[in-house]
């Protein structure tokens, strides 16, 4: 028994009010704050030889495990290595690990997750099953597994190349986010290809790959850069896992997550190493997760679908 | 127009609070919101005896929810409330949370609209009956369950035993809107309000709910406040009705005097948006054209004049006032040009033409001839 | 959906699983018995290949481990030529340790997170919400190896009211046990706290939003009446399943905080497979993990179906 429509607009102003900061244009403080951080940390980790930051394998004996002294800001690590240059050059080790890993997992799990969401049926039916097994084991199980199988020397006491192990790494913690960066691709694809502008453009006979990637590819991009963005802080916090089983960035070359572990015992002499370190993993990782936020807020990401 | 309307007849003497059961004196809800205050309730006052029906009816968004809310005292954070509401002769207006929680279910209750929301999913019905048994009237567990199911039984649900152990998905629409309403009279309340208690319901159930509550209020002598935007609903229902429009009262009169002798043009626009079922069915989609006004920045003059269709300069400028026709009649009304005026002549005439054209049939060949003579007697 | 097909799924899983870790060995460059007994004797490698049948095609392999895993055979630890210990024996002792440290995370994770989230929720937009916000940004950003070692400073090292390691088993002392997962735990709990809490709070503002909650206040239901008996339940749906979908994070997080505090769970164990380049052994315990993973989700879909209505009465 409800009246017509003229009868029934309800005065929606209030309840259509956009939620707040969604239609906001420019970046608040806190997000030029942490694209600072995340940014100012990669330029001198590139530019660290030419603006006099020691080597960082470079020992001062005399220097080992002190803190902070006019002639090492940061202090030294337990062998006497500036633990300033090594946070600097880590940064280059745990970045690669980080962007890499997540551009490797965006680019296939992506890739999948966009192709299974758009056209669901029998490619679903062979690619989901297997992403199922790939979550069945605890991600971080898995990329254990992954780099000890992928970087074990032949024989102990060699070593295997640093910069192979370090493409294990990346490889392995990138393998191991393909599933979750899929998964969210796929739901968010598929949520975009129910739209209208989709549905007209697939009935008017446009190309099938032309639409995924014209038209729901563009509006899928928040969603995955947002993860992305947690995920450069988790594969960098992994890597830390990682080398406290041994199986992070191979010595000397430094990354933050080796600096901790190869100086855990050093925790009660040297506090500073393991203290400092830790402070910026967690601002880095800090600032990455609240531009994953901002890119949620922004592009009005779903929360389901995170 | 705050004055409250004298009852007739001798009140009842002797009892606890001889006298209305509820006053509302000039009641004004405000929220706050991103854009301003929306003055969703703007000064209402009216009195209802025990045992009594009042209908307010009007358009979605003419605060008939929020007017019921404020009174029972139930509204959200954001809401500020003005005004007085005596209920059995006891200001309850502003009381701490505590006394008010003691109100709600022994003196008011109420019956929500939608049946399919208002009823927690992962509760069995029977604990949702029983929990203000227990917390009100003190019952133990074997009590409070025997009462329950004599609850179901009252609101004709069939096998009461066995339905008190089911979750509300399990039960239809219709017995859903049962149990909620079993839920509002579990504690015996004194005044009920029923907040559109059957609009998510099929047609042929809402007769049934309806019905049922009427009969549970002539049993239990209890009060009801029965809101609605469909005039057909509380015509044979309520034994006053005020009519609201942009969060005022715009006409309160007896049932019988509102329908006989309505004056108000909402009000008449709201008759004509009843459904008949003998009318083609889009007849009633153009009743009112046009929104209702914004409520944080209300139009100056009488806020239905941009919808009206007597409106006149004077309306834009000055708000009408709600006057009684005649001293003791109770029936009120806020209109410069009430419908039947001499000025709205003119108007009326086109409209009813308009009216005439969209329900009739065109008219087969052979009466052509008798329209105008039909039309005279 | 029926429980004879979910337990074949999970049987499905958990062979797929156990196929790909083994799948995984037949990576590793080289000679397996090389890496197993780097420093042995050539008649000693040769008992090793013989032990694993390493000579044997991939399937007969990975049924003959399939076969010794099923009768609890987990292969052996070999500390050097001559010496090996089963995984078994180790999985026995280490595997209630990582479980009690998940076990207590999780309760202190959700003792000190659905009052929070209730109470924020309830209290939106007041300080008490907008500070555990905050913190709870900050929780999630700070990485559970970094925090255990900054925890072991400062309560450790520092003020020395908790051991900074080792584990003490209940057997010997309670209070040195108690003492000793203290700090384990709540490092663990830490990022946990923050999850539920958020998960919680937006939950259950949704959920205050509900005409259900609406009718129970009109009850004159106290407010925590409405707030953990009306609100709380459905969404302690919502908590479970992210609790299920957590799991992962747990046991990856529980690993590395055993190394942190040198606890000897699965976790150092596995560190010391890694050391001590014994792939077998790593690799039965990847896939009692795996399993464990796999039944607890598994445990968490039966339970969902337990307390949800709505679904219980589907599936019957
Ligand atoms: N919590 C709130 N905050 C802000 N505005 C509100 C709130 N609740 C109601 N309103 C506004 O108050 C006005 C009156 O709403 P109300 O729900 O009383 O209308 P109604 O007459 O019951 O309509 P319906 O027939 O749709 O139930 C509307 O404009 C609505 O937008
Ligand atoms: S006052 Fe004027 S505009 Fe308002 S209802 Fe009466 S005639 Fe219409
Ligand atoms: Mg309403």
């Amino acid at each position: 028994m409800d009246l017509g429509p003229s009868m029934a607009v309800t005065v929606e102003a209030i309840e259509d009010q956009a939620p707040a900061g969604a239609g906001r244009k420019k970046l608040g403080a806190g997000a030029w704050l942490a694209i600072g951080w995340i940014v100012g940390l990669g330029v001198l980790a590139v530019i660290a030889p030419w603006i006099g930051v020691p080597d960082p394998t470079e020992t001062f004996p005399e220097y080992a495990r002190s803190g902070p002294s006019a002639a090492h800001w940061l202090g030294n690590d337990g062998l006497g290595r500036d633990l300033a240059a090594r946070i600097i050059y880590g940064t280059r080790a745990s970045y690669i690990v980080g962007f890499g890993a997540v551009a490797f997992g965006l680019l296939i799990g992506g890739f999948l997750g966009l192709v299974v969401g758009f056209f669901r049926g029998r490619v679903d039916a062979i690619i989901t099953p297997l992403m199922t097994v790939l979550l069945a084991i605890p991600q971080f199980v898995l990329a254990l597994a992954l780099v000890t199988v992928l970087a074990t020397p032949q024989r102990a006491g060699e070593t295997i190349n640093p910069s192979v192990r370090l493409g294990v790494v990346v490889l392995g913690l990138g393998l191991v986010s393909i599933p979750i960066l899929g998964r969210i691709t796929r739901a968010t694809t598929m949520a975009w290809s129910e739209r209208e502008f989709v549905l007209a453009a697939r009935a008017m006979g446009a190309k099938q790959f032309r639409i995924m990637f014209r038209e729901v590819l563009p509006n899928v991009v928040p969603a995955m850069l947002s993860i992305a963005l947690l995920g450069v802080g988790i594969a960098i916090v992994a890597e830390g896992g990682l080398a406290l089983f041994g199986a992070g960035v191979q010595l000397p070359t430094p990354s933050w997550g080796n600096i901790i572990a190869t100086d855990k015992d050093q925790l009660a002499r040297s506090p500073h190493i393991i203290l400092i370190t830790s402070m910026v993993i967690f601002l880095t990782v800090m600032a990455l997760n609240y531009l994953g936020d901002v890119v949620v807020e922004r592009f009005d990401v779903r929360e389901s679908v995170l | 127009m705050s004055a409250p309307h004298v009852v007739d007849g001798p009140a009842p003497t002797g009892l606890p609070g001889a006298g209305p059961l509820l006053e509302v004196r000039d009641v004004r809800t405000q929220f706050s919101s991103p854009r301003g205050k929306v003055r969703a309730v703007d000064g209402v006052s009216f009195t209802l005896d025990r045992g009594k029906t009042l209908g307010i009816v009007g358009e979605s968004g003419s605060g008939k929810s929020v007017l019921s809310r404020s009174i029972m005292g139930l509204l959200p954070g954001n809401a500020e409330r003005t005004g007085q509401i005596l209920f059995e002769g006891r200001d309850v207006s502003d009381l701490d949370p505590e006394a008010r929680r003691a109100l709600w279910g022994p003196e008011m209750a109420m019956v929500f609209q939608d049946p399919m929301t208002a009823l927690n999913p992962v509760l069995k019905v029977g604990r949702q009956i029983t929990e203000s048994l227990r917390l009100h009237l003190d019952m133990d567990k074997a009590e409070a369950r025997e009462t329950a199911v004599e609850l179901l039984r009252a609101v004709r649900i069939p096998e009461p035993e066995s339905r008190i152990n089911a979750y509300p998905h399990e039960m239809s629409g219709g017995m859903r809107q049962r149990v909620v309403i079993a839920v509002a009279l579990a504690c015996g309340p004194k005044l009920l309000f029923a907040d559109e208690p059957t609009t998510a319901l099929d047609v042929t159930v809402q007769a049934q709910v309806l019905d049922l509550l009427a009969e549970q209020q002539r049993q239990r002598y209890m009060a009801m406040i029965l809101v609605t935007h469909d005039l057909g609903v509380v015509a044979g229902r309520a034994d006053d009705i005020a009519v609201m429009y942009a969060g005022r009262v715009v006409e309160k009169a007896p049932t019988r005097t509102l329908f006989s002798g309505m004056r108000m043009p909402y009000t008449e626009a709201l008759l004509s948006a009843i459904p008949k079922l003998a009318d083609p069915s889009h007849t009633r989609l153009n009743a009112i054209g046009g929104r209702p006004p914004d409520l944080v920045n209300p139009p100056a003059g009488c806020a239905f004049a941009p919808r009206c269709p007597y409106a006149k300069e004077r309306c834009h400028q000055e708000q009408p006032v709600l006057t009684e026709t005649a001293p003791g009649s109770g029936h009120f009304f806020a209109c410069h040009y009430p419908v039947g005026s001499p000025e709205n002549a003119e108007v009326a005439d086109q409209l009813e033409a308009k009216r005439l054209m969209s329900i009739a049939p065109p008219p087969p060949p052979l009466l052509q001839g008798e329209g105008p003579e039909g039309g005279e007697v | 959906m029926g429980i004879a097909k979910k337990l074949g799924q999970l049987l499905a899983t958990v062979l797929l699983v156990t196929l790909f870790s083994a799948f995984l060995l037949t990576l590793l460059p080289g000679d397996l018995a090389d890496i197993i007994v780097p420093f042995g004797t050539d008649a000693q490698r040769e008992q090793v290949r013989e032990d694993l049948q390493l000579d044997a095609p991939f399937p007969v392999q990975y049924a003959r481990w399939l076969g010794d895993f099923v009768r609890g055979d987990l292969g052996d630890f070999y500390n050097g030529p001559t010496s090996r210990r089963p995984v078994a024996e180790t999985v026995k002792e280490a595997l209630p340790k990582s479980l009690e440290l998940m076990l207590w995370a999780q309760v202190i994770a959700l003792v000190i997170a659905i009052p929070l989230g209730v109470m924020t929720a309830y209290k939106n937009g007041s300080k008490l919400d907008r500070f555990s916000g905050i913190a709870g940004f900050a929780m999630l950003a700070f990485p559970a190896f970094a925090l255990g070692f900054v925890l072991q400073y400062f309560f450790g090292v520092r003020l020395g009211w908790l051991p900074t390691g080792g584990f003490v088993p209940a057997s010997v002392s309670v209070s040195g046990h108690v003492k000793s997962m203290i700090l384990p735990a709540i490092t663990l709990a830490v990022a946990q706290i923050a999850i539920y809490m958020r998960l919680l709070r937006s939950d259950m503002i949704q959920t205050l939003q509900q005409d259900f909650i609406l009718m129970a206040k009109a009850k004159g239901l106290s407010s925590r009446t409405v707030l953990f008996r009306h609100a709380l339940r459905p969404s302690s749906l919502t908590l479970l399943t992210v609790a299920g979908l957590n799991i992962g994070t747990l046991i990856g997080g529980a690993l590395v905080i055993e190394v942190v505090y040198n606890i000897p769970g699965m976790g150092l164990q596995m560190a010391k497979a890694i050391g001590g380049r014994q792939p077998i052994a790593f690799q039965s315990m990847v896939a009692i993990i795996a399993i464990f993973y796999v039944l607890v989700n598994f445990a968490v879909d039966l339970l969902y179906t337990v307390l949800d209505p709505r679904i219980r009465n589907a599936s019957n």
